[in-house]
């Protein structure tokens, strides 16, 4: 097979000297993704899962690796700011873990959670599992450059039977730097069994650095264990930002998870749920707001390989100016799964004749008794609706507000956790101004 | 206060009204009845500025300013209030929010000074016991779920609220039961004043003896064919509108 020409994306990577760690399974594994990513490269839009986000443009720019001089960058603490939520916060800026901003002191009992940087050094055959893995699929060029790079992250682990209340942060943030980074974050979380956890993952950065971020987390909800996970996704403007969420699921564990995507210039999340034990049940909800030039790729896949599994999804778009939003959810239920029960709706609302939403539902049944269904909507603002708020007296551009911050708002009423409800309800109404 | 002059209007390329004409005085209340399709709503659609409705010829002036150049929320703020015969749900907007929203807006236009929130749920309180409406209908989204009926008595739970000039009333009547009926016309007397028009549109005798009008008229083929008082909704009801046709059409009406 040809190789292909290596762009200035790939020159700069492939390139890059490994962090070492001294630890020889670990080095295998780096060395092994990166040959694997300069091989293969960026996958273009033949590989499916490229199909509706071309990195063309990304191909030809080129990124340093990590920030020597992140720890002496500053950021301002109130732009994370939560009312009503103040609980431990792992920080990190430009990838690396920042101590001096960060909240670890006060961890609720059951609660063990340390940067990845020191859990390398403390325990890193309990990671070997996880940090040795190797990406193999075609279009898994972020996730090899994760598996080469990563040298930072999270990894939190909730001692069987512990209930957690107040949510737990992590959060990444963008700093402007002389030049545009790459950095990787790797994430592990662990919720053992009957045990509750709420998990908030956020992404910011200021508008003038146009950093690449790629953040693969690995979920593991234990038997009867709960996890809420919110994500608020507000990446500086000009950012790339590649995630991958692995869920693993065990008997009658539940996982919630709700994600807003309002920030980025080039964004890909994918999801990928394997619930493994029976009556496991995973119910996911979201919206993206793509605008301006922002592009927003989201890709669900929920695997149901157990009994009486159940999986709700609830996602809605909304493009304006010349934004893009790509959804593919697929739901694929394996032989012997039967009684699964699962649904997905993704509606999606068109705010401009630029805008573009390509939405694809997808479904896999190999079981018996399996209660399917999904749908898929792309539309405009309810003219009947938008003239009978005006009808009232309210001014058009606020009638549309409306309607588009209620349509937006929608996957989040599940929310559990109030504070966070609200601070979504204001992030909402400050992106959608009246 | 409203005067509409051989107005005709245009929906998807089709000729609805043809040479309307209609003068509601301050105080006035003003039945308009006639069959399916005659064009009611769409009188109440093109006063209200609903978009897709083309006027084409006549003008309309209320309280001496040509309505039809303003927009549907400058319209509300001046004073003009549709209850629609198919009020709209949706999704998501709390019915309080919204409520507030419209009247601060309102105010807003007109110069007037915005109430907080608590000022807002107390005028609301008052309302709310005048249409013995449900308090929990607030708490939902607009018209979600609303009952047929619960969705007409918000209808004029918002008039009682927003206090309009001019309430323009679409078939507020239908599919109300008898109780939900009298709470309606209660509440729509109970804002009758010198200063207050309405124009309601019914198929229904019935309204007519609780909202007893100044005037009845029929519409049919887009235009007023026939004008009295009272009594000519009581003729209606028994002979139907075939007997307008007999009895006094003008030259020219017939579709
Ligand atoms: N948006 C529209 N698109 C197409 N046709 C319309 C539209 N609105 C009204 N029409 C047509 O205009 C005519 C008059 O409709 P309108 O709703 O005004 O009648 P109406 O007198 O209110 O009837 P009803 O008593 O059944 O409510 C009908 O033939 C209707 O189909
Ligand atoms: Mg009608």
């Amino acid at each position: 097979m040809n190789q292909p020409a290596r762009t200035p994306f790939v020159a700069a990577l492939a390139d890059a000297p490994l962090p070492a760690s001294g630890i020889a399974w670990l080095d295998q594994a780096r060395r092994g993704n990166l040959e694997a990513f300069a091989d293969a490269g960026l996958p273009d839009t033949r590989v499916e899962a490229w199909k509706y986000t071309a990195l063309r443009a990304l191909a030809q720019r080129s990124f340093a690796v990590g920030d020597a001089q992140a720890c002496e960058r500053v950021v301002d603490p109130s732009a994370w700011a939560m009312a009503g939520i103040d609980g431990p916060a792992l920080v990190f800026v430009n990838g690396v873990f920042r101590g001096d901003l960060s909240v670890l002191d006060a961890l609720p009992a059951g609660v063990s959670l340390q940067p990845l940087s020191r859990a390398l050094v403390d325990e890193p055959e309990a990671l070997r599992f996880a940090m040795s893995r190797h990406y193999r699929e075609p279009g898994d060029a972020f996730a090899r450059l994760n598996g080469a790079f990563a040298t930072d992250g999270t990894v939190l682990r909730v001692a069987a039977g512990a209930r957690i209340a107040a949510p737990l942060r992590v959060l990444s943030i963008g700093a402007a730097a002389g030049h545009d980074l790459a950095w990787h974050g790797r994430h592990l979380v662990e919720v053992g069994e009957g045990a509750e956890l709420t998990w908030v993952e956020q992404h910011l950065g200021s508008g003038e650095q146009a950093h690449l971020a790629t953040q693969l987390t690995d979920f593991t909800v234990h038997a009867d264990a709960t996890l809420h996970h919110v994500v608020l996704q507000q990446a500086g403007a000009g950012s790339s930002l590649v995630r991958r969420s692995h869920y693993r699921l065990d008997a009658r564990a539940r996982a919630h998870l709700h994600v807003l995507e309002l920030g980025g210039l080039l964004v890909r999340h994918d999801l990928r749920a394997e619930l493994v034990g029976d009556a496991a049940a995973f119910h996911t909800h979201g919206a993206f707001l793509p605008d301006g030039r922002q592009h927003m790729d989201t890709q669900l896949a929920i695997h149901h390989q157990a009994r009486q599994t159940v999986s709700t999804s609830t996602w809605r778009g909304v493009a304006s100016g010349r934004g893009r939003g790509v959804f593919r959810g697929a739901i694929v239920v394996n032989a012997g799964a039967d009684g699964a029960d699962a649904s997905l709706g993704n509606k999606n609302l068109l705010l401009s004749a630029q805008a573009e939403i390509d939405t694809k539902p997808e479904l896999e049944i190999y079981a018996d008794e399996v209660k399917a269904a999904h749908g898929a909507t792309v539309g405009q603002l309810d003219e009947r609706a938008l003239f009978y708020l005006r009808s009232r007296g309210i001014p058009q551009a606020q009638a549309r507000t409306l309607l588009t911050t209620a349509f937006a708002r929608a996957p989040f009423e599940s929310l559990a956790d109030a504070a966070l409800r609200e601070h979504i309800q204001q992030l909402l109404l400050a992106r959608l101004p009246d | 206060m409203l005067k509409i002059d051989n107005l005709h209007a245009r929906v998807e390329g089709k000729d609805i009204l043809k040479g309307l004409s209609l003068e509601v005085k301050p105080g006035e209340v003003h039945a308009i009845m006639g069959p399916n399709g005659a064009g009611k709503s769409t009188l109440g659609n093109v006063l209200s500025g609903r978009e897709g409705y083309e006027v084409t010829e006549g003008s309309v002036l209320f309280e001496g300013r040509n309505l039809l150049e303003l927009e549907p929320e400058e319209r509300a703020a001046a004073g003009v209030f549709l209850a629609f015969q198919y009020p709209v749900e949706i999704p998501g907007v709390n019915n309080t929010y919204f409520l507030r929203a419209a009247f601060n807006a309102q105010r807003k236009a007109r110069g007037e000074a915005e109430l907080d929130s608590m000022q807002f749920l107390k005028l609301v309180r008052e309302k709310l016991k005048i249409m013995q409406l449900s308090p929990d209908l607030l708490n939902r989204a607009v018209n979600e779920g609303f009952s047929g009926g619960e969705k007409k008595r918000n209808e004029i739970f918002q008039m009682a609220l927003l206090e309009p000039k001019l309430a323009i009333l679409d078939e507020t009547d239908s599919g109300l039961d008898i109780d939900a009926l009298k709470q309606v016309a209660e509440g729509v007397n109970a804002l009758r004043s010198p200063e207050r028009s309405f124009i309601v549109v019914t198929h229904y005798q019935r309204l007519l003896d609780y909202i007893v009008p100044d005037f009845v008229h029929v519409l049919a083929g887009g235009r007023i064919v026939e004008s009295g008082d009272s009594s000519l909704a009581l003729k209606l009801e028994e002979h139907g509108y075939a007997w307008v046709a007999e009895h006094g059409e003008p030259a020219g009406a017939s579709a």
